[in-house]
């Protein structure tokens, strides 16, 4: 849609002079005011804005904080204390950057669900799709090593359970895990490597962002219909001023949202045990990761047997190693989502089976997320079956889950892609929002 | 090589083995000169040195114990009573979990025999093992649990007198890191 031609018009002989030299202007203006879109998106399509918005946040308060930490287990958790109490305006700094961090989560989770619903992977945006998988992963690495900064027993315990998924790998994994580590345990070199990481990350993210957006502007905005457009006079609205001004209404909303935590909840997402220094002679009673990973902290833990040859006692995949590779693979699934999906509509909005299973879905991930801030405990699936042990056995109910997870892109979406009706979807973008003013295409409702 | 050519394509000339040779020597060139960055988050020199200690054990009298930092992970050193000796050998090899000893002194495959999990012979009242527990590295808590040896808190492992696992999730007995006696008061772990 935005390929192409371009609409902008040097105002001054400064600006002619730099379009001819370095047309950065008229590449900010193509992308970001003339750039048209859709005008039936929704409120759904303002949390790509929300993200971008949020990263320039976290970087900002994390320079800022960066210049009164000491990255140093000897220091490390009383400076984040000098940091709270002594630096100016420290105590603001840290609020926003740590539950920068969980807003920030709560606005990729929104993106991707409203991805998944509007069938925003689909050809030809499937590149696009994989480029967010991939900031996914780099803000889960970054929030992880940002999360073992402050020094504390989460921090500390965290690092230890999480590197040691290194481990799992059959004859590599020790050797990879002490050169992560930089020693036999996490130490002083662990805390400093994660704080060099921790700030590069985030700047590797904005680059991925950067691709992300492009990758976008070529192929233009889906919407909630699901229908290309095909005239781009109805059918779209100039990014600025309709976009830009929506996009910060929505801004505005979730900074009350995220201000409400900052002022009121600091510490409410966090856990207590991480104003207790680390010790790495005592372990707290409960290890939990932030609640952003507890989905896939369920997973890794759901996976309590070996996998072996059957009848003998050849193992193949040991239970610890498969658990590692469940909760990666959870992630690196959705690389395939574009391929597992086989539905030639494209909105959920026109797939009555599918949205049903979206939100079956959805509610899967987050008793997923409410499995994984509950101990490991329970006979699992065959206590479930053979012994009847329902109460507290959350092994049980996590191993449902996690197959159900599974299941739902391996075969629900392969499947439902051939055998669903989908309903009467409208023939243009047009049709869909203006018709039903003219009555119509009643039928064709625009979604939400 | 000939009988793949195709018919009529021109002959390698010197400046393909070249172009070739230069690249190769380019590409070799370039990992020699990323292995420092790759290579400099190994263990340092001065964690590679602390990678064995000596541990003073003559103040430890029976039924005591302590816990000293070896790689950054703590060490069990108990000096155990005949009661809790006897209770690890009435234990029949069926009722282990885990058979294998886990004794980093000791071959791959012997079995977890009281014996093999302590400082052998003649020392069987002293027990050295890592003080991390098999399942998710947590740090066990000493006279605890239902069998009086170790009791894990993150996930509810037990583990016996002599360190062996027998309820919960852990998947092995608590592993012995290798060590020896350099006197009778001393220590070596590492």
């Amino acid at each position: 849609m935005s390929g192409g031609h371009s609409e902008y018009v040097p105002g001054n002989g400064v600006s002619k002079w730099l379009d001819e030299r370095l047309p950065l202007p008229r590449m900010v203006y193509d992308s970001f005011i003339a750039y048209p879109v859709p005008r039936n998106l929704n409120s759904w399509y303002t949390f790509g804005a929300i993200l971008m918005v949020m990263l320039i946040v976290m970087i900002l308060t994390g320079v800022t904080l960066a210049m009164n930490y000491a990255a140093s287990t000897q220091l490390a958790f009383d400076s984040v204390e000098h940091i709270e109490r002594n630096v100016n305006y420290g105590w603001l700094l840290r609020s926003i950057h740590a539950n920068g961090a969980s807003m920030f989560f709560i606005a990729v989770y929104i993106h991707m669900f409203r991805g998944m619903y509007y069938g925003s992977y689909k050809a030809p945006r499937e590149v696009l799709w994989i480029l967010g998988v991939l900031i996914f992963l780099l803000m889960m690495a970054t929030a992880f090593m940002g999360y073992v900064l402050p020094w504390g027993q989460m921090s500390f315990w965290g690092a230890t359970v999480i590197t040691g998924f290194f481990s799992a790998i059959p004859l590599i994994g020790p050797g990879i895990q002490e050169w992560l580590l930089g020693g036999f345990a996490v130490d002083n070199a662990t805390l400093n490597r994660f704080f060099s990481l921790h700030y590069l990350l985030p700047f590797m993210i904005l680059g991925v962002v950067i691709l992300h957006v492009w990758a976008l502007h070529v192929t233009g905005q889906t919407n909630p219909t699901g229908v290309e457009v095909k005239n781009m006079k109805k059918e779209t609205v100039p990014f600025t001023p309709f976009a830009t001004i929506k996009d910060a209404l929505a801004v505005a909303l979730f900074f009350i949202f995220f201000s409400w935590f900052v002022f009121y909840l600091p510490d409410f997402l966090g856990h207590p045990d991480n104003y207790i220094k680390a010790d790495p002679l005592k372990t707290p009673a409960h290890i939990v990761p932030e609640w952003y990973f507890l989905p896939f902290y369920a997973i890794l833990r759901a996976i309590t047997f070996n996998i072996g040859i059957p009848f003998t006692d050849i193992v193949l995949i040991d239970s610890k190693l498969g658990g590692v590779i469940a909760m990666f693979g959870s992630i690196a699934i959705l690389v395939l989502l574009p391929w597992l999906d086989t539905s030639k509509v494209r909105s959920g909005s026109y797939r009555p089976l599918f949205k049903q299973f979206f939100w079956v879905f959805a509610f899967v991930c987050v008793m997923l997320g409410w499995l994984g801030a509950k101990p490991a405990e329970g006979s699992g699936l065959s206590g479930l079956l053979f012994s009847g042990d329902f109460a507290g056995n959350y092994v049980a109910y996590a191993q449902i889950f996690t197959a159900y997870y599974f299941a739902h892109f391996l075969i629900i979406l392969p499947w439902l892609g051939k055998f669903e009706k989908p309903s009467k979807v409208p023939p243009s973008i047009a049709d869909a929002v203006l018709g039903e003013k003219s009555g119509r295409s009643a039928a064709a409702q625009p979604a939400e | 090589m000939a009988g793949n050519k195709k018919p009529g394509a021109p002959e390698p000339t010197r400046r393909d083995f070249l172009y070739i040779a230069t690249g190769a020597m380019g590409a070799v060139g370039a990992a020699g000169a990323a292995w420092p960055l790759v290579n400099q988050m190994a263990p340092d020199a001065s964690t590679r040195a602390l990678a064995s200690i000596e541990v003073d054990v003559s103040a430890i009298e029976p039924g005591q114990a302590i816990t000293v930092k070896w790689r950054g992970k703590p060490v069990f050193i108990r000096n155990r009573t005949e009661q809790e000796i006897a209770e690890a050998n009435a234990v029949s090899e069926a009722e282990l979990k885990d058979p294998v000893a886990r004794n980093d002194n000791l071959a791959a495959a012997d079995p977890a025999t009281d014996v093999n999990r302590s400082a052998g012979e003649g020392k069987e009242n002293w027990i050295v093992m890592i003080g991390s527990c098999t399942h998710l590295g947590c740090v066990p808590v000493g006279l605890a649990g239902d069998f009086g040896g170790w009791f894990c808190p993150c996930h509810g492992s037990h583990y016996d007198t002599a360190g062996r696992i027998r309820k919960g999730p852990a998947p092995e007995n608590l592993l012995i890191p290798p060590f020896e006696f350099v006197s009778d008061e001393t220590i070596k772990i590492g």
